[in-house]
């Protein structure tokens, strides 16, 4: 094998007076999307909300990093909470890419969480963006995270968006109030219109509702359960 | 247009004058005056004769009424039309004045492979400051062209026109003689629609199917219906408007360097013979052909005579040259129009005795959309031509065909003669096969979204959006080498190569394989060679052979000399390559941002008992 393989490097060059190879090298690219940065007209007041993630790589490997999170505009401002994450993600399939990566919570009054995370995401048939994501903290807590997203077009550039997420949690996270189960399901509908698809501003709603045990718990903190907010805000990528 | 053709040449090619004099056109024996003069009918300037100074670099154009970079070869946009003799040696110095390394590739030509101007194939490309010269015999005759083949210097400029005239009195003598670049011009930097492409690959598709579509499809064609077909392409998660990956979004249409507003313009007396050559020139765009009012009869197709057939319109692909002959018989104006395979936009030209006279120009047919014959579901296969009109594409669907149809729908057209299908161990493209159908493991990956399951002869198919016209539309079936066919019928062994591809990541392959992960394909010198080539994409493919004719197989002993073949979505088609050019050579879909992704192979050439050794 070895000589035979010397036989054709050989005939090549006889073939070839010229030392520069074809250059194979697989380009990267990147990739910057502000899914959501929106006001929300919540019972505090009013809440900048954000969701946006940035890719870099090749085809089939990327590197990801994502951060979601809201934040009280009014009385002087205060982040509520956000998340930070970094994924390793892998195609292995036309519409599927695996991700695995970790989560950082953060939380202004309460301690912050470390998760390692292993996801897959892509379209499902009827082109639904889809994510699946289990989430493994520390003392044993774990949080399974479903979201799916579609687009209906009412012209090339007025564009309505569903969007669901809901979260489990395995085990009882007592120090943040939030219980076993279903914890909560949040669901938008977004009306954007692609000035440019790079650029487009949308008005919404979303609504966001707590179950199961975290719902009692929040409950007896004497908190609303459900909420349901007006959004207007902007979606931008490049 | 008020403005004389002169002025509105200046004012379109606002590059060419600064252009010349930053390229030092002047040194090279040309004065930027006598370059414009010499622009001629074509917007690019004729240059003839053995030796060629051509001087590759950065210009401004103004194509849009924005003035925006372009790569331009001296200073003109198409690069200057070179008209060479059959028999002649011609040397060709080509002098980089760019900050990058360049190339230009003589498309269709036969020469030695170190000629053939592919950079990491032929030779290291020409560095910025050098000048490389090419210097060939040429042994053929015809209607060609050339272009970089150096990153996507192709896209912004480096392209124009060879003419190369017979050694012999011209056998079909014309009045006049025209040569018609087609391109597409985008004011983006095409690195940033290839970035582009792989963010949001249906970036530039603005014909997305809406929910009126569906709610019309609901009273057109009932509910059950809607959804059953909806039920398909969403379950393939396909857009069935997908035709062009880069549109009239961005781009704008040329015919000589020259968009439908600046419409180019020829002169004929009615009664001449007028040779129109078309040559595709664009980076992406096929071209749907016309003039309204005028039947055209082709005589060659990429530079090789064939026998010549009556026609209305045709669909010339990315990189293909088509000669016809239009003989206009009264006083009045014609226009060329040539558009889009999406529908995006056009190309237009005016054929008229008078430069004050200008025709109409056609509307746009609406966009056409996918259907089964795309989906490679065998729609048209069996079917002629006649009994396509009016057929109900819709009407089918997915679950009334059965797998054993479709195995026999997917069988070979035209006499099989049990060619050995080509084997190589070390070479995942050539791994064994029972058919050349079957899909190899190598095309079930994540760059791969789709397999045709029943791909079809459809050499005699005009194409998606053509299929119902009232007038002739040419094919390759109608067509056929002048003479006979002009090499064996018989191959010594088959390889067979699917077109693969996953559009939403923009991934783009030969057998689900990219080039980066592929091994060179191996022709034995002198043997024939059968190359069948599957196309399991929704996207029409022109594949282009360097340095190695392609004689496209029609049946019944009949043969089509090509150097670039498209492919339909779903086809399956087959044609012959004498392996008579040692040497590396390269293998392509010529969509420029395809064959960036991955649609490349290259193609070796060698010894027969060399590659035996080396593969024992």
């Amino acid at each position: 094998m070895k000589q035979a393989h010397l036989i054709t490097t050989a005939a090549l060059l006889a073939l070839s007076p010229f030392a520069q190879a074809v250059n194979k090298h697989e380009p990267a690219f990147s990739r910057v999307i502000v899914d959501e940065f929106e006001a929300r007209d919540a019972d505090e007041g009013t809440l900048a909300a954000w969701e946006a993630a940035a890719w870099y790589g090749g085809d089939l490997n990327k590197l990801y990093l994502s951060t979601e999170g809201e934040r009280l505009m009014d009385n002087g401002g205060e982040t509520e909470g956000f998340e930070t994450r970094a994924a390793w993600s892998r195609a292995f399939a036309p519409f599927w890419d695996w991700q695995i990566g970790a989560r950082r919570d953060w939380q202004p009054d309460d301690p912050s969480r470390d998760w390692a995370s292993f996801g897959v995401q892509g379209v499902a048939p009827y082109l639904f963006e889809s994510e699946a994501t289990l989430f493994v903290g520390e003392e044993g807590l774990t949080n399974l995270r479903l979201e799916a997203e579609y687009e209906i077009l009412f012209t090339q550039k007025l564009i309505l968006v569903p969007a669901v997420e809901a979260n489990v949690y395995g085990k009882e996270d007592e120090e943040l109030g939030i219980g076993e189960g279903l914890t909560d399901i949040e669901a938008g509908l977004r009306l954007r219109y692609e000035i440019r698809r790079e650029f487009a501003p949308y008005i919404g709603v979303n609504w966001e509702r707590q179950f199961g045990d975290t719902a009692a718990k929040t409950r007896g903190a004497g908190d609303d359960v459900s909420e349901t907010t007006l959004v207007a805000g902007v979606r931008l990528w490049f | 247009m008020t403005t004389s053709p002169l002025m509105g040449r200046r004012h379109f090619v606002q590059g060419l004058a600064l252009g010349a004099g930053a390229l030092g056109i002047g040194g090279l024996g040309m004065s930027p005056a006598k370059l414009l003069a010499s622009q001629g009918q074509t917007g690019a300037a004729t240059l003839s004769g053995n030796t060629f100074n051509l001087a590759i670099g950065g210009a401004d154009v103004n194509i849009t009424g924005t003035t925006r970079p372009a790569t331009l070869v001296n200073g003109s946009l198409p690069a200057p039309t070179l008209r060479w003799r059959e028999g002649d040696t011609v040397t060709l110095n080509v002098t980089n004045y760019l900050p990058e390394t360049t190339s230009i590739h003589w498309h269709g030509l036969l020469l030695p492979f170190q000629m053939d101007g592919v950079p990491g194939l032929s030779f290291d490309g020409i560095a910025p400051g050098e000048t490389f010269t090419y210097r060939f015999p040429i042994k053929q005759n015809g209607t060609y062209w050339y272009h970089s083949h150096s990153g996507f210097q192709e896209q912004s400029g480096v392209y124009g026109a060879i003419v190369i005239d017979p050694a012999h009195a011209d056998p079909e003598p014309v009045d006049r003689d025209y040569v018609m670049v087609l391109s597409d011009w985008s004011d983006e930097k095409p690195e940033q629609i290839y970035a582009t492409l792989k963010k949001l690959s249906h970036y530039y598709n603005f014909n997305e199917r809406t929910i009126f579509d569906t709610l019309r499809d609901f009273r057109e064609k009932g509910v059950a219906q809607t959804l059953k077909d909806r039920h398909m392409w969403n379950t393939m998660r396909m857009s069935q408007s997908d035709l062009a990956d880069v549109t009239g979004y961005t781009y704008t249409y040329l015919l000589n360097g020259r968009s439908p507003n600046a419409n180019w313009t020829g002169l004929f007396k009615p009664g001449e013979r007028v040779k129109l050559r078309f040559v595709n020139a664009s980076a992406m765009t096929f071209f749907d052909i016309r003039i309204p009012g005028l039947d055209m009869t082709v005589v060659a197709m990429d530079g090789q005579p064939v026998k010549p057939v009556r026609f209305h319109e045709c669909r010339l692909g990315v990189a293909e040259t088509i000669d016809v002959i239009v003989t206009p018989q009264s006083k009045q104006a014609f226009t060329v129009f040539a558009q889009s395979i999406d529908r995006s936009g056009f190309a237009r030209g005016t054929l008229t005795p008078d430069p004050a006279m200008s025709a109409p120009v056609p509307e746009m047919d609406p966009p056409p959309l996918l259907g089964h014959t795309e989906m490679g579901m065998g729609g048209m296969a069996g079917m002629n031509h006649g009994d396509m009109k009016g057929m109900n594409h819709d009407g089918m669907s997915h679950g009334e065909m059965n797998p054993a149809e479709m195995k026999h729908k997917g069988m070979r057209h035209g006499g099989d003669n049990n060619v050995p299908f080509a084997f190589v161990a070390n070479n995942p493209d050539l791994a064994p096969r029972n058919s050349a159908v079957q899909h190899l493991d190598s095309e079930y990956g994540p760059g791969v979204d789709m397999r045709a399951m029943a791909p079809a002869a459809m050499l005699d198919d005009p194409g998606i959006g053509l299929r119902e016209r009232d007038w002739k539309v040419l094919t390759y079936a109608d067509m056929e080498t002048a003479g006979g066919p002009p090499d064996s019928l018989m191959p010594d062994r088959e390889i067979v190569l699917h077109l693969t591809g996953n559009m939403s990541r923009y991934m783009w392959s030969f057998n689900g394989i990219k080039f980066a992960d592929s091994v060179p394909l191996e022709l034995h010198h002198g043997e024939r060679a059968r190359i069948t080539l599957v196309n399991d994409t929704m996207m029409t493919h022109p594949i282009h052979l360097h340095g190695l004719w392609s004689d496209l197989e029609l049946g019944d002993g009949r043969l089509l000399r090509k150097h670039t073949i498209t492919v339909k979505p779903g086809e399956k088609l087959s044609y012959l390559v004498r392996a008579d050019a040692k040497g590396r050579w390269a293998y392509h879909c010529h969509l420029l941002y395809h064959m960036e992704a991955g649609m490349f192979r290259e193609v070796r050439v060698v010894d027969n008992a060399a590659a035996k050794e080396a593969r024992s």
